[in-house]
């Protein structure tokens, strides 16, 4: 993905979330497609999920949520093997 | 708009006190002790609840906001009126902190970077399912209550928090001038939010005019308006301010998804849906410039701050919730909180299909 945009352009990388951009006119996708910047701000996916690329919507909070319950189950898992393994005989 | 209907005897006091010209003069005698009494001796665990409470409330702060065409603008700032609401504050204050207070500890208790720990609380709070709701199963006149309940505040959409600037300084300022800036619509007054809302409104057949819900919305509707201007409005919980407008836009931009794909389902066109298509893209910036750069920032500079912040975040998600979960449990019995008004006839569509009901 490349910007061509106003000389001050400045990108903010989000933990776990979007890069934030300021000062873009146009993004290019990685299929060379143009998207016109309307807002002083804005937040570029860098999950790839968003319904609305190259635009974030939210979608990484989502994957995050599911990772975070398929991590809380494997521990689940893990320890309720574990205890009953402790009570064998 | 004029005042609405009185809802008991306290907004009946207040509404006929501020039909009159306002009178200057400190107004100690102007309330009666009757309504006095009955303001101290409200229970906070019932405020929240209260219409004739959440009323009067939502009248006061509105004297601030659009005001009422037959309210004398002298009230505003009369000493009769802010001494009324500030008796009101301190059951409504003790309200929300009661509600928030276990949620708030835990956050505090947690370890890590505050936009983070803000993150995980609006992540994993569990609310009622609305959004849900509303994209895969609500009908046409469900959403179109939706839409009038959330009328009350989407018409003075971020008006509110704007009350906190003159309040903060530096990164915290700049971060919410920034945001806000995206909500008037960046400098173009056909982008403004709360116009695009009122577009949405017409779009459906409802009613466009601000206030124009006011004499529907149940109590717990004007409670989510209530504590925003609550915590703009007071100096002492600009914290607050902040923390439940990170809250609010790290709560958007998911539902706001589903809010238009159940609009789309139910036969509503884009221009309808064209308000919450917008706050998708619109609030994944906002929840970052609000939880990152002002939140962050502010109690960076203040740490003594922290605890207001989480207070405002937690009671945006636990004052939406109650409001939310009226207005789902109405649905879930197969009836309404808020009637809708009756949509013009349509006509079927081109391909013969009946109209959803």
């Amino acid at each position: 993905m490349t910007m061509v945009s106003h000389p001050t352009v400045e990108v903010t990388l989000c933990p776990d979330g979007p890069l934030l951009v300021r000062g873009a006119t146009t993004v290019v996708d990685d299929q060379g497609s143009r998207h016109s910047v309307t807002r002083p701000v804005v937040a570029l996916c860098r999950c790839g999920s968003s319904g609305s690329l190259p635009w974030c919507d939210g979608m990484h909070k989502l994957l995050q949520q599911r990772d975070a319950k398929r991590d809380q189950d494997h521990h689940n898992w893990e320890e309720d093997r574990d205890t009953s393994r402790e009570v064998e005989p | 708009m004029d005042l609405p209907e009185e809802r008991g005897p306290l907004s009946a006091a207040l509404f006929d006190h501020l039909r009159r010209p306002a009178d200057r003069t400190p107004g100690s005698d102007v309330w009666s002790d009757d309504v006095l009494d009955r303001v101290r001796s409200l229970d906070p665990a019932d405020v929240i609840a209260d219409l004739d409470t959440q009323l009067s409330l939502w009248v006061l702060y509105e004297l601030h906001y659009r005001s009422f065409d037959d309210v004398d603008d002298d009230h505003e700032w009369s000493a009769a009126v802010l001494f009324l609401r500030g008796l009101l504050e301190i059951p409504f204050e003790s309200a929300i902190r009661a509600e928030c207070e276990h949620l708030v500890n835990h956050v505090l208790a947690n370890e890590g970077d505050l936009s983070g720990r803000l993150f995980d609380l609006t992540s994993s709070f569990e609310g009622p399912a609305l959004a849900d709701y509303v994209q895969r199963r609500a009908t046409r006149a469900q959403i179109r209550e939706f839409l009038m309940l959330r009328s009350i505040y989407h018409l003075k959409e971020a008006d509110p928090h704007s009350w906190a600037i003159p309040r903060l300084t530096g990164a915290a300022k700049a971060g919410l001038v920034e945001l806000q800036f995206d909500e008037y619509g960046d400098g173009h007054a056909d982008r403004v939010h709360q116009d695009l809302f009122r577009t949405t409104l017409r779009g459906a057949g409802l009613d466009d005019r601000y206030g124009g819900y006011i004499e529907v919305a149940p109590a717990e509707t004007l409670a989510v308006s209530n504590v925003m201007s609550l915590f703009g409005l007071h100096r002492r919980w600009r914290g607050a301010a902040m923390g439940h407008l990170g809250a609010f836009e790290a709560t958007s931009s998911i539902p706001c998804r589903r809010y238009a794909a159940g609009l789309r389902r139910a036969g509503f066109d884009d221009a309808v849906a064209f308000y919450f298509d917008e706050h998708v893209e619109a609030d994944a910036v906002h929840e970052q410039l609000a939880l990152r750069g002002i939140c962050g920032s502010l109690v960076e500079e203040h740490p003594d701050l922290e605890p207001d912040v989480v207070l405002g975040a937690v009671s945006c998600l636990v004052l939406e919730a109650r409001a939310s979960t009226g207005l789902l449990d109405a649905w879930q019995r197969g009836g309404h909180l808020v009637q809708p008004p009756a949509e013009r006839p349509r006509l079927a569509s081109d391909d013969g299909e009946a109209v959803p009901a």
